[in-house]
């Protein structure tokens, strides 16, 4: 049985949340809670509602998710 | 964490795959037009039970079926059913394992029903072929990545597109273990091989695009273009530097006799 690796996805921002979460709308409808990654976090770079992003998720945990880039 | 086994270990995976291996030739003998998916399920599970095996896929993350069929387009994870009867012209690629002695099984092969065009027996071939070109490159030393690429570089020159969101895994105690084992890459990157590392390759080859969509079941995976995807699994061992091959495609073949790819 083949594994499922990390999926990413492109969603939208839809809300600001605490700690750095976001309320991120997949492209397929779904609605998760995604945290910034460290990486973006030590960049500086900002995320606003509105914004495309792109989202890693993980197959055991469909709820949340890991934004990975902010697109322009 | 890498669990490396030792040679004793080694043995009991081997049990375990040859019962998965002797299971899928129970299938090629069963595959023809006609046949619901959902058959093919009820007597691999009841092959497996008889051998004092337990299928590990079942309810395994949830899986509700004993082996996994994906028909054409489906590339992994199609769930057996009896609305899914085969027909003439198809593949079916059949996944299957087994648990036994506290130790899984992982093989899996693409079978042709009846007959099919020679394009896709083309696909079947040159994948079989790529798992074969990854596990050569399964030694002592190498990386993790030099098997990716060399499964990715056989199958893009001849245009065919490697899928990224399903990948092979260590295999042991676990069905799915570290590391993760994908059939792209570069050379030299990723995880060392050592000795008694025990890794399943499973090259997915898709004839038209690498993209997929997943099905509502929550399993189903097809290629978004809907062209037909083939998929060949071995679980090997790395034993004393070399690659050795646990599960066999012996068995199968001997039954497909000269229709085999």
């Amino acid at each position: 049985m083949a594994k499922q690796t990390a999926i990413e996805q492109d969603g939208k921002i839809i809300e600001a949340l605490s700690n750095a979460m976001f309320r991120v709308e997949l492209e397929n409808g779904h609605v998760i809670t995604a945290h910034i990654s460290g990486k973006m976090r030590m960049h500086y770079i900002k995320i606003l509602p509105g914004d495309k992003v792109k989202v890693e998720m993980s197959p055991y945990d469909l709820s949340k998710g890991r934004i990975s880039f902010r697109y322009k | 964490m890498i669990f490396l086994k030792s040679d004793e270990e080694i043995e009991l995976l081997r049990i375990s795959n040859q019962i998965v291996a002797k299971t899928l030739a129970e299938m090629a003998k069963l595959i023809k037009p006609g046949v619901s998916t959902e058959l093919l399920d009820k007597i691999a599970d009841e092959f497996i039970r008889d051998h004092g095996a337990v299928p590990n896929f079942l309810g395994y993350g949830g899986f509700p079926k004993s082996i996994c069929t994906s028909v054409n387009e489906q590339v992994v994870h199609g769930i057996p059913s009896e609305k899914v009867i085969l027909e003439d012209g198809d593949i079916i690629s059949v996944d299957c394992g087994a648990l036994i002695n506290g130790f899984h099984g992982d093989s899996a092969y693409t079978f042709c029903v009846g007959d099919v065009k020679q394009e896709i027996r083309d696909l079947l071939r040159a994948t079989k072929e790529s798992l074969y070109k990854g596990i050569e490159q399964a030694e002592e030393g190498r990386r993790l990545g030099d098997i990716g690429y060399a499964i990715q570089n056989y199958c893009e020159e001849r245009k065919y597109s490697v899928v990224r969101e399903m990948i092979g895994h260590g295999v042991g105690r676990n069905l799915h273990e570290a590391p993760e084992v994908p059939n792209y890459g570069r050379k030299g990157n990723g995880v060392m091989l050592k000795s008694g590392m025990t890794i399943a390759i499973e090259p997915m080859i898709n004839l038209g695009s690498r993209n997929l969509v997943f099905e509502k079941d929550g399993w189903t995976t097809r290629t978004l273009d809907r062209k037909p995807s083939a998929h060949f699994e071995h679980s090997i061992a790395i034993r004393r530097g070399k690659a050795d091959i646990l599960s066999s495609f012996e068995y199968v073949e001997q039954i497909l006799g000269n229709k085999a790819i």
